[in-house]
């Protein structure tokens, strides 16, 4: 082991890395040292060794000084091995993690494997002997480390280093990852395409095709993402899966609705909802689609629409027009009331408070007073006098 | 005498010919009905198996999720169609989406009262961010652009109305027309706009101008300031963030949902 020494891990210019391995432990001679988990390098010119934690602390060997190789299997050893015997050191070496040891060799054990490909690019180098046709610096040939007055540049040299590995190792994968997505797309048009045929069949046929099968080829569709081309709805766009949701839903907000006065929007039920099912989450037409079921399959909640666009699930028991009696007497006692102090009062949100006053003054108990301050409410008088 | 094509013979002929094409109909259908069974099943496990490699790169990378939902958009395939869809439940591209909903909505509920319900794209990210904490993934603009257009299904008033080179999120039903819309992207500039600016950026009678200011007034869009020099100006707090010193909190926005 006293035969490396201290390197930044930066490659010379004629020099160029051929294979790397993670997981590598080195041993001097048959002693375990503190060198237990790093990266094996094998440049053109070098073995570098260098720590899988603290990416500062690596180390060199020039292959020139490598005397010769040998791979050490053991069946009784889980994990193979690399010997590698190396010339003496030079007597003018640069600082290396031993400054003498009585053994002439290290061993490489490869609990990650690669030893193979390891072993084989190693020798290949060794035969092919770059280093003799690609001189480098002077400081490599002399198998001299980094100069003292470059040593305080080691550490950012090594971080600059290694965030540069970083961004290498990000962009392979997302290279790999967008080759992988395009063919995955690929497959998937092709399930488009046959979906488009299917339903311009049915279109054409129709009734040759039973119910159950409808309903399996609108499953499908769902589980893809495809929107349903076939119009022909038995029980609007919903499938087996959002009657399910619908009864689920009726066991979820029944006693949230009865605290908010029977009504909430839908916006309010899709937090509420979601927030309690922490994952596998109902996308928003998930919860539209269950909901159109409510009625169809005479559940005790319902779904309603305002003329605003606004939707709301009410409870069957609740009678929004009921309530408009007692809104008109909140609104006569304080004279009159905008949404926002409505829903004060009562205790709804502003929306669905707002809702309730345009109903009333659609069935005509309640008059609105437009003006640059806001929207307000008054009892009509133009009804109940004369 | 033999005539072709006529008579109870050829009736019967034809009956028998048209029963047997439809009835090869609906063979056909229902072949390529069991084909996309069969797909759909190796679909699947080449989902399965990309999953298994690239699911972080989706929850992770920003730039990658819009690849992924336009090469959707190109084929016909919405990912965010359904909870329950392949995408979704293999690459939880689904729950990314549908969680980034809730959090936007508790977002422009906890700030409705501040500026009426319209708020920048920016400061919807800046706010959405700031809820989800610093362990949560990445979330782009685009992601919330997307999420926004989903939750339109809910029927909450939620539009995209794009100003200058950004946009503003409006969260409320309130009803703005292009009049209205035109006026924000011009006061989108200095936060405000007045009557005069109107007049001579869009060549509007005092009177339309008017109007669309009051309405905005009257919706909670606007400020009006009376002391301004020269002229009233008309602020819209949803263009200018210096007022939100304050932060507001993932509590603070939940408690904001009665």
């Amino acid at each position: 082991m006293d035969r490396f020494l201290w390197t930044s891990g930066l490659l010379e210019i004629n020099e160029t890395l051929v294979i790397q391995q993670r997981g590598v432990r080195i041993y001097d001679g048959e002693e375990k040292i503190k060198f237990d988990a790093g990266t094996l390098l094998l440049s053109t010119h070098r073995l570098i060794w260098r720590d899988q934690k603290n990416h500062v602390s690596q180390f060199s060997a020039s292959v020139l000084g490598l005397e010769s190789l040998r791979v050490f299997f053991s069946f009784l050893a889980k994990v193979a091995k690399i010997v590698v015997h190396l010339h003496p050191a030079p007597p003018n070496k640069e600082p290396g993690p031993f400054q003498s040891s009585k053994n002439s060799y290290v061993k490489l054990s490869f609990k990650e494997h690669g030893q193979i490909e390891f072993y084989r690019r190693l020798s290949e180098e060794m035969t092919q002997r770059r280093w003799e046709n690609m001189p480098v610096s002077q400081s490599l040939q002399m198998n001299r480390g980094p100069q003292p007055g470059r040593i305080r540049a080691v550490g950012i040299v090594g971080i600059e280093r290694k965030l540069e590995e970083k961004r290498k190792e990000t962009d392979k994968n997302i290279s790999e990852a967008f080759e992988d997505l395009s063919k995955l797309m690929i497959k998937a048009k092709e399930m488009v395409e046959l979906s488009k045929s299917i339903a311009s069949k049915i279109k054409d046929k129709q009734g040759d095709i039973t119910e159950d099968e409808t309903i399996r080829f609108k499953s499908y569709l769902l589980s893809m993402g495809i929107a349903n081309p076939v119009t022909r709805e038995t029980y609007g766009s919903g499938t087996q899966y959002h009657m399910q949701l619908a009864k689920q839903l009726v066991g979820i907000l029944q006693v949230p609705l009865e605290e908010r006065g029977g009504i909430m929007s839908l916006t309010e039920v899709y937090c509420l909802v979601n927030r309690a099912r922490g994952m596998e989450l109902l996308s928003p037409e998930d919860l539209v689609n269950a909901c159109k079921m409510l009625d169809a399959l005479k559940l005790p909640l319902r779904l309603r629409v305002f003329d605003s666009g606004v939707m709301v699930i009410e409870l069957q028991s609740h009678k929004e027009e009921e309530m408009l009696a007692s809104a008109l007497e909140t609104v006569s006692e304080k004279g009159s009331l905008t949404s926002e102090e409505f829903a004060k009062l009562v205790g709804m949100s502003v929306l669905l408070a707002k809702e309730r006053l345009l109903l009333a003054e659609k069935m005509g108990h309640l008059c609105r007073d437009d003006s640059v301050e806001g929207l307000r409410f008054y009892p009509n008088l133009f009804m109940t006098q004369n | 005498m033999h005539r072709r094509g006529v008579g109870a013979g050829a009736i019967a002929k034809k009956k028998l010919a048209e029963a047997k094409y439809k009835e090869r109909g609906t063979v056909l259908a229902e072949d390529q009905l069991a084909q996309m069974s069969k797909q759909l099943d190796m679909f699947k496990t080449n989902l399965e198996e990309f999953a298994s490699k690239h699911k972080q790169e989706i929850r992770k990378n920003p730039e990658f999720r819009v690849q992924f939902q336009d090469m959707c958009a190109t084929i016909g395939v919405d990912p965010l169609k359904a909870g329950k869809g392949f995408w979704s439940e293999m690459l939880g591209v689904g729950d990314f989406y549908y969680e980034l909903g809730v959090q936007i909505i508790e977002v422009c509920l906890a700030l409705k009262h501040r500026n009426g319900g319209l708020i920048t794209l920016e400061e919807l990210h800046q706010q959405v961010l700031k809820g989800r904490g610093k362990f949560a993934q990445d979330v782009s603009q685009d992601d919330l652009i997307r999420a926004i257009k989903k939750l339109k299904a809910l029927g909450t008033g939620f539009s995209i109305i794009p100003v200058g080179g950004t946009y503003l999120i409006q969260s409320v039903p309130a009803e703005l027309n292009m009049d209205h819309t035109v006026v924000l992207q011009l006061a989108e500039k200095n936060g405000y706009v007045t009557v005069s600016e109107i007049k001579a950026s869009l060549k509007w009678e005092t009177e339309r101008a008017r109007q669309v200011l009051e309405h905005l007034l009257k919706e909670g869009l606007a400020w009006l300031d009376l002391q301004a020099p020269g002229e009233a100006h008309y602020w819209l707090p949803a263009l200018f963030t210096d007022l939100y010193s304050q932060e507001v909190t993932a509590e603070e926005a939940r408690e904001a949902l009665p």
